[in-house]
C-alpha cells in the first residue's frame, strides 16, 4: 500500500497524485501518440470514433454523472453541433473556427433549455429532455434552407490550415487533441467550486439550496456547458457521418450515450472514457458474436439496442458503479490485500419516500 | 362540424394516451418507479390480442379476456424478478432499469413475431357510425368507450375492494402499510398486473387502429406527455392529460402547418410545465429534510 507524504499544499491539488500515476498515464499517452504509427487504418478510425464517444461521454456526465440531471435527448446536442459545423464548413468557414461555432452555438442552446426545465427534478427532466430532443429533430427536419431536411446534408474533408486532412490518423489527432482539451477542463471543473456545487446539487437539492447555492444558474451552467462539449462530440461526428440525416441522432444514439455514461461508472470522469471505450467496441464484438450465435438469434431485425438493453440491465442490477467502479474494487483489493471487504462499497438502500432527500 | 369530428377522433386518440399514462401514474404512485417500458407493455398486448385472435382464431372476447390475463401475468412476473430487487435504489438506475427492459421487449417481439406487420380483426372495425350528421369510425368509438368502463372499474375497485384500498395504504405509506399487515410487495407486484393489464386494454383497442409492429410502443413516450401534464401523482390527471394531448394533436393536424402535429404534445407539455411545474393535478408532497 502506498502511503502519499505531502511535504506542500500544492500537492494537495496536483492532477497526478504520485509517481505511479505519472508513469503510467505517461506510457497510456505514448501509446496513444504511436498507435498510427504502429496499427492499422481500420483501427485508427474506431479509435477515433471512440474519442468522439468520449468526448459526449465527457459531456454528457456532467449533468447526469455529476449534477443528477437525467438528460435522455443529449442526441440533439450531437445533431445542433454536427448541423451547425457542416452549415458552416459549407460557408467556408475554416475548420477550427467552425467547430468552436458549434460548440457555442450548442452552449447556447444548453442554456437555453435549462431555462423553462431548471425547477424539475429527476423524472421530469428526464421526460422534458427527451421531449426536447424529440422537438430538436423535428425541426431540424423542417428547417430546409439551413439543415437540407430529411434528404441529408453532406460534409466536405476537413481542412485544416490549407492542409487537407483526408488521411484517418489526421483526424485522429485533432479528436485527440479536443479530447484532452475537454478532459482537462472536465477535470478541473469538477475540483471546482461550480463542480462542487454540482456535486451538491446531485446528492440533495434542498440541502444545496440551504447552502447558498443558486439552483438555477448551476443547472443552466452544468446543461450548458454539457451541450457544449456534446456539440464538439458533434461537430466530429459529422466528418465520420459525411452524410448527415436527421434519423442518425435519434433516441438509440442518446440512449448509446447514456449506456456509455452507466456502464462506464456515472459520477466519475474515468467512467466516461471507460463507457466510450465498451460503446465504440460494442458494435465490433457484436458484429464478431454473430458468427457463433446460432441464426434465429443472430439475424434479429432489433438485436443491437436489445442486446444494449440487456448489458445496461446486468449492469444496473449487479454493478451500479460501472467498469470503473469494478476497476476501483480491483485496484483496491492489490492495494489492501489481505485485508480486502466487499462492505466498503456497499451502500444504504432508502425505502421510505420521505428518507429520499431529492 | 370538421371541428366536432376531429376532435372526436382526437378524444379517441387521447384515451389511448390516457390510458397509458394511467399505468405510469398507478407503478408511479405505489412505488415512486417510473415505468418507461409502459408503451412496450402496451406493444406486447396488442401482440398478445394479435396471436389469440387473429393467429390461434379464438373469438373475440375470449381472446380478449386471455390477453389481459396473459399481461397481468408477465407484470407480475416482471416485477417480482426484476424490479423489486431494485426497489430503495437511486431513482436514476431505475429509469436506465426499465428503458433497458423496454429495448429488450422490443427486441423479444421482434423475434417472436418478426417485424411484418400484423393488423386485427374485430367484430367492429372498419365500419363508420354516423351520429348527428358526423362519421366517425367505430374504433375511435369503441376506444372511447372502453376507456370510460375501464375508468370506472377501477375507481370502484380502489374505492370499495378492500385489495384497492390495500394498494392506497401502500401507496401512501409503506411502513403503515406494513404495519397493518398489508403484503406490501405482493401488492406492488399486482400494482404491476394492473398496469400491464391496462396497457394490454390500450394495446388492444388501439390494434385495429394503427398497425402492430415492435416499434408501437414509441407512443408511451407521447404518454408520458400527458401523465407529466396532468401530475404525476394524479390517477385522473392522467386521463386528462392524454384526453387534452389527443385532442390538440389531432387539432394541430388539422388546422396547423405540417410538422407541428407530432411536436404539439411536447410544446404543450413545455407550456404546462413553466406554468405550474408539478402538473396540473398536482398532489403536494412535503417532504422531511
Amino acid at each position: 500500500m502506498r502511503i502519499i507524504f505531502k511535504t506542500s499544499y500544492l500537492q494537495d491539488i496536483k492532477l497526478l497524485k504520485h509517481n505511479g500515476y505519472i508513469f503510467w498515464y505517461g506510457v497510456l499517452l505514448l501509446a496513444i501518440l504511436l498507435a498510427p504509427a504502429v496499427l492499422d487504418e481500420f483501427y485508427i478510425g474506431e479509435m477515433a470514433f471512440i474519442f468522439i464517444y468520449a468526448i459526449a461521454g465527457l459531456g454528457l456526465m456532467i449533468p447526469v454523472g455529476f449534477t443528477g440531471l437525467p438528460s435522455l435527448g443529449h442526441a440533439a446536442f450531437m445533431a445542433i453541433g454536427a448541423y451547425a459545423n457542416a452549415y458552416f464548413l459549407n460557408k467556408g468557414v475554416p475548420l477550427l473556427f467552425s467547430i468552436f461555432l458549434a460548440g457555442l452555438i450548442s452552449f447556447g442552446v444548453g442554456a437555453l433549455i435549462t431555462i423553462p426545465l431548471r425547477r424539475m427534478t429527476g423524472i421530469y427532466f428526464a421526460i422534458a429532455s427527451l421531449a426536447f430532443a424529440i422537438v430538436v429533430e423535428e425541426i431540424i427536419a423542417h428547417w430546409k434552407s439551413v439543415t437540407e431536411g430529411l434528404g441529408g446534408m453532406s460534409v466536405d474533408y476537413p481542412v485544416l490550415f490549407g492542409f487537407e486532412l483526408d488521411s484517418t490518423w489526421h483526424f485522429y489527432f485533432l479528436c485527440l487533441a479536443i479530447l484532452l482539451a475537454v478532459l482537462y477542463c472536465t477535470i478541473n471543473l469538477v475540483r471546482s467550486p461550480s463542480g462542487r456545487a454540482f456535486i451538491a446539487i446531485r446528492d440533495s437539492e434542498i440541502s444545496a439550496e440551504s447552502m447558498g447555492i443558486n439552483l438555477s444558474i448551476y443547472k443552466i451552467k452544468s446543461f450548458a456547458i454539457s451541450g457544449c462539449f456534446t456539440g464538439l462530440a458533434g461537430a466530429l461526428f459529422a466528418h465520420r457521418l459525411s452524410y448527415l440525416t436527421p434519423d442518425a441522432f435519434n433516441f438509440l444514439l442518446s440512449i448509446q450515450l447514456l449506456m456509455m455514461v452507466v456502464v462506464g461508472g456515472l459520477g466519475t470522469v474515468h467512467g466516461a472514457i471507460f463507457g466510450a471505450i465498451f460503446v465504440g467496441l460494442l458494435p465490433q464484438i457484436i458484429a464478431i458474436a454473430k458468427d457463433y450465435l446460432p441464426p434465429a438469434i443472430g439475424q434479429f431485425p432489433g438485436l443491437e439496442p436489445g442486446l444494449f438493453g440487456i448489458i445496461m440491465v446486468l449492469f444496473i442490477i449487479f454493478e451500479p458503479m460501472g467498469l470503473y467502479g469494478r476497476w476501483v474494487k480491483f485496484k483496491l483489493f492489490f492495494e489492501m490485500f489481505p485485508l480486502y471487504r466487499k462492505a466498503t462499497f456497499k451502500r444504504q438502500k432508502t425505502y421510505l419516500k420521505t428518507e429520499r432527500v431529492q | 362540424m370538421e371541428f366536432l369530428q376531429v376532435l372526436i377522433t382526437g378524444l379517441g386518440q387521447g384515451c389511448l394516451y390516457g390510458l397509458i399514462a394511467l399505468g405510469f401514474v398507478l407503478i408511479y404512485k405505489a412505488t415512486e418507479i417510473v415505468n418507461f417500458a409502459q408503451g412496450d407493455l402496451l406493444m406486447l398486448g396488442a401482440f398478445f390480442a394479435v396471436t389469440y385472435i387473429g393467429i390461434l382464431d379464438l373469438p373475440y372476447w375470449l381472446g380478449f379476456l386471455l390477453t389481459i390475463i396473459s399481461m397481468a401475468v408477465f407484470g407480475y412476473m416482471l416485477d417480482m424478478v426484476v424490479i423489486r430487487s431494485m426497489i430503495g435504489k437511486s431513482p436514476f438506475s431505475i429509469i436506465i432499469l426499465t428503458i433497458s427492459i423496454g429495448f429488450i421487449l422490443r427486441a423479444v417481439a421482434g423475434g417472436i413475431w418478426g417485424s411484418d406487420i400484423l393488423s386485427l380483426e374485430t367484430p367492429y372495425s372498419g365500419e363508420m357510425a354516423d351520429i348527428a350528421g358526423m362519421v366517425i369510425g367505430q374504433d375511435y368509438l369503441v376506444v372511447i368507450a372502453g376507456t370510460i368502463v375501464l375508468s370506472v372499474i377501477l375507481f370502484l375497485f380502489f374505492k370499495f375492494s378492500s385489495l384497492g384500498i390495500a394498494m392506497q395504504a401502500a401507496s401512501q405509506n409503506q411502513l403503515a402499510a406494513y404495519y397493518m399487515g398489508i403484503p406490501v410487495k405482493s401488492v406492488f407486484s399486482l400494482i404491476w398486473a394492473i398496469s400491464a393489464l391496462v396497457a394490454a386494454v390500450a394495446g388492444t383497442l388501439m390494434a385495429p387502429i394503427s398497425l402492430v409492429s415492435p416499434q408501437m410502443g414509441f407512443i408511451g413516450i407521447k404518454a408520458f406527455a400527458a401523465a407529466v401534464i396532468g401530475g404525476f401523482g394524479s390517477l385522473p390527471g392522467a386521463l386528462i392529460g392524454g384526453l387534452i394531448i389527443g385532442s390538440s394533436e389531432q387539432l394541430a393536424g388539422t388546422y396547423l402547418p405540417t410538422g407541428f402535429q407530432e411536436i404539439t404534445a411536447y410544446l404543450i407539455m413545455f407550456l404546462v410545465l413553466t406554468l405550474r411545474p408539478r402538473g396540473l393535478f398536482a398532489q403536494i408532497q412535503q417532504k422531511k429534510v
